[in-house]
């Protein structure tokens, strides 16, 4: 196991390069240049040709690589044109909020989706069977913004309730905080909460279909033991990988949420640096937003052996 | 054909597929023969009639600059219709051929083909197509190019295994054993039977686009105004969605109701052409 994570984990360097290398290139793409940008029309030759070479804009295009990953490998992202600021520090400080929604809005989707996906199972083809595979369906079916709005309209027009202004982090008031977070996270949630739903009545279904379980039932286990120890124990591992792939799209969804409950995390840094036309930013903040991406899914993979003892790596 | 009737008998049978199918059928009718049928212009604005709510003239009410809702939804269904068939033409079509020689040649193609699309799929959808769209810039082609590119990967992916999986089969090594030249077994041998988890794939991949395209213009970086998009109609309705809630209730509702039957229809066809679920 270890020596599968060892190996896993130096497989990620390559994938990593390739995402650096392309996130360097679609930048690259971009019309006009970043000392257009931020000189403006007016700008005289003596000064672009100064900030051309102090970007290194003038070195061939494998060196403006190089001098860049060399720079984030060792934390240094650049700065950002608008601010003058360096980029990394902005980036962590956002991370947090926007792994925070990631976190919340994933836990509350498995706290209610798990329960319901089993009981939908063991009532197969009962009203209560229907119920959770609409409910699961219209959760995946409902587009966060769309979500997004109409709560916000509902919760407006019945309760006059607005989402609060002003962003406190966790460790200044953890219950204001959580106040903010719980509904931007049900939100986010939404969709997941659907998919590992529809997941785990699906394998909870199957797995109760196999012999073992009768044998467990034939030796006068009780129901409960038989779902909870057994049937869903040998679920976990297409529940888990959903929930890998839909951590993924949480992570994307925060760019969303963060920008209809304004939100101050990497995702919304990332529309803003769009909008203002940031490329080092954007192109900092996407790397790694992908760093993160590709971590969880290795992270899921080695779940995967722990959960189940017969998948072995060799 | 035969393949195409089978698909259809096996869906008159289900009826939850059936109410995926009419959903979709409805979606496709309002987006390519609705816009002859609307009562106004989408992008006419009647300034005396502005944040008015549903009526006999207005049956969806106006927005904040007059415009009749009704029609701009149904434009609407048409820019996601137009968006989803051709991002997911886009991505389909990249994605059969890298799929096809990827899982057919195999060695260092195959390698380099999944490579790339493991740095692609490193990127969640959203983030992908935002960046694809801020570098080329925001608008309908462009929307569409990203898209495509974002569903490029899934779609690899997915013929990729399916014609690893055909091509061990006897009757494909038969036909290379007596000769057939290797373009005629990919074409005509290989390609018609992985059909089944690509159509399946289409139909998901069509509802994630319009999805995609819908999240991208509430976003600002989708369609243009004044073009309609129920994306943007629906960022644009938040300002004024509690002096007049229709204006944010028709998009949402069409933009659920569209994915919902997509989804319908997409697990439908994948329950019916999983062939472990066909007993």
């Amino acid at each position: 196991m270890i020596a599968y994570t060892i190996r896993r984990l130096l497989m990620l360097i390559p994938v990593l390069f390739g995402i650096s290398v392309f996130i360097f290139l679609i930048m690259k793409l971009i019309p006009g240049d970043v000392v257009s940008t931020m000189l403006g029309t007016e700008a005289t030759e003596e000064s672009r040709q100064q900030l051309t070479e102090q970007f290194g804009l003038d070195q061939p295009f494998y060196q403006q690589y190089f001098s860049w990953i060399s720079g984030v490998l060792v934390g240094d992202f650049g700065v950002s044109l608008r601010t003058g600021k360096p980029i990394l520090p902005d980036i962590l400080s956002r991370f947090s909020l926007t792994l925070e929604l990631t976190l919340l809005s994933a836990f509350l989707s498995w706290l209610i989706a798990i329960p319901l996906g089993i009981i939908a199972a063991v009532k197969r083809n009962t009203g209560t069977d229907f119920g959770v595979r609409v409910i699961s369906l219209l959760g995946v079916s409902v587009p966060n913004f769309a979500l997004a709005t109409l709560l916000l309209l509902v919760l407006s027009l019945t309760f006059s309730y607005y989402p609060p202004a002003g962003y406190v982090s966790l460790l200044e008031d953890p219950l204001k905080n959580l106040q903010m977070m719980v509904l931007p996270a049900i939100v986010l949630g939404t969709a997941m909460a659907g998919a590992v739903m529809r997941m785990t009545r699906s394998t909870v279904l199957e797995v109760l279909r196999q012999d073992f379980i009768r044998t467990i039932r034939a030796k006068g286990a009780s129901e409960r033991v038989v779902i909870f120890n057994h049937a869903l124990k040998n679920a976990m591992i297409p529940i888990l990988t959903i929930i890998g792939m839909q951590i993924g799209v949480l992570l994307g969804g925060t760019v969303i949420i963060e920008q209809i409950f304004s939100l101050p995390g990497l995702g919304q840094m990332v529309l803003t640096a769009i909008n203002q036309r940031d490329f080092p930013v954007v192109q900092g903040a996407v790397l790694f937003i992908a760093f993160v991406f590709v971590l969880i899914n290795l992270l899921v993979d080695l779940l995967y052996s722990y959960l189940d003892p017969r998948i072995t790596y060799k | 054909m035969g393949f195409m009737k089978e698909i259809i008998n096996r869906l008159k049978q289900d009826k939850v597929g059936l109410v995926g199918v009419i959903g979709v059928a409805l979606v496709i009718f309002i987006g390519f023969i609705g816009p002859f049928l609307s009562p106004h212009d989408p992008t006419e604005m009647y300034k005396s009639h502005t944040l008015e709510g549903p009526s006999a003239a207005h049956w969806f009410g106006t927005d904040e600059f007059g415009r009749d809702i009704f029609s701009r939804v149904i434009e609407g269904a048409k820019v996601s219709l137009y968006v989803g068939l051709i991002s997911v033409g886009i991505g389909a079509t990249l994605g059969f051929v890298f799929g096809l020689v990827s899982g057919f040649f195999q060695g260092w193609v195959d390698h380099l083909i999944m490579r790339i699309m493991d740095i692609l799929f490193a990127f969640p959808d959203i983030l992908l197509a935002l960046t694809i769209v801020a570098v080329l810039g925001p608008n309908l082609r462009n929307t569409m190019i990203a898209i495509g590119i974002v569903f490029t990967p899934v779609f690899t992916r997915t013929v990729r295994a399916a014609v690893i999986s055909v091509k061990e089969m006897e009757f494909i090594t038969s036909a290379a054993a007596i000769g057939v030249k290797t373009h005629k077994v990919i074409l005509r041998h290989v390609s018609p039977n992985i059909l089944a988890p690509f159509i399946v794939q289409i139909t998901l991949a069509l509802s994630g686009a319009i999805l995609t395209e819908a999240a991208l213009s509430f976003l600002g970086l989708g369609i243009q105004p004044p073009d309609p998009s129920w994306g943007s109609m629906l960022n644009a309705s938040r300002q004024y969605m509690e002096i007049a809630p229709w204006i944010a209730i028709f998009p949402a509702l069409f933009i659920i109701v569209t994915i919902f039957c997509f989804n319908l229809l997409g697990d439908s066809l994948r329950d019916l052409l999983d062939p472990k679920l066909k007993s």
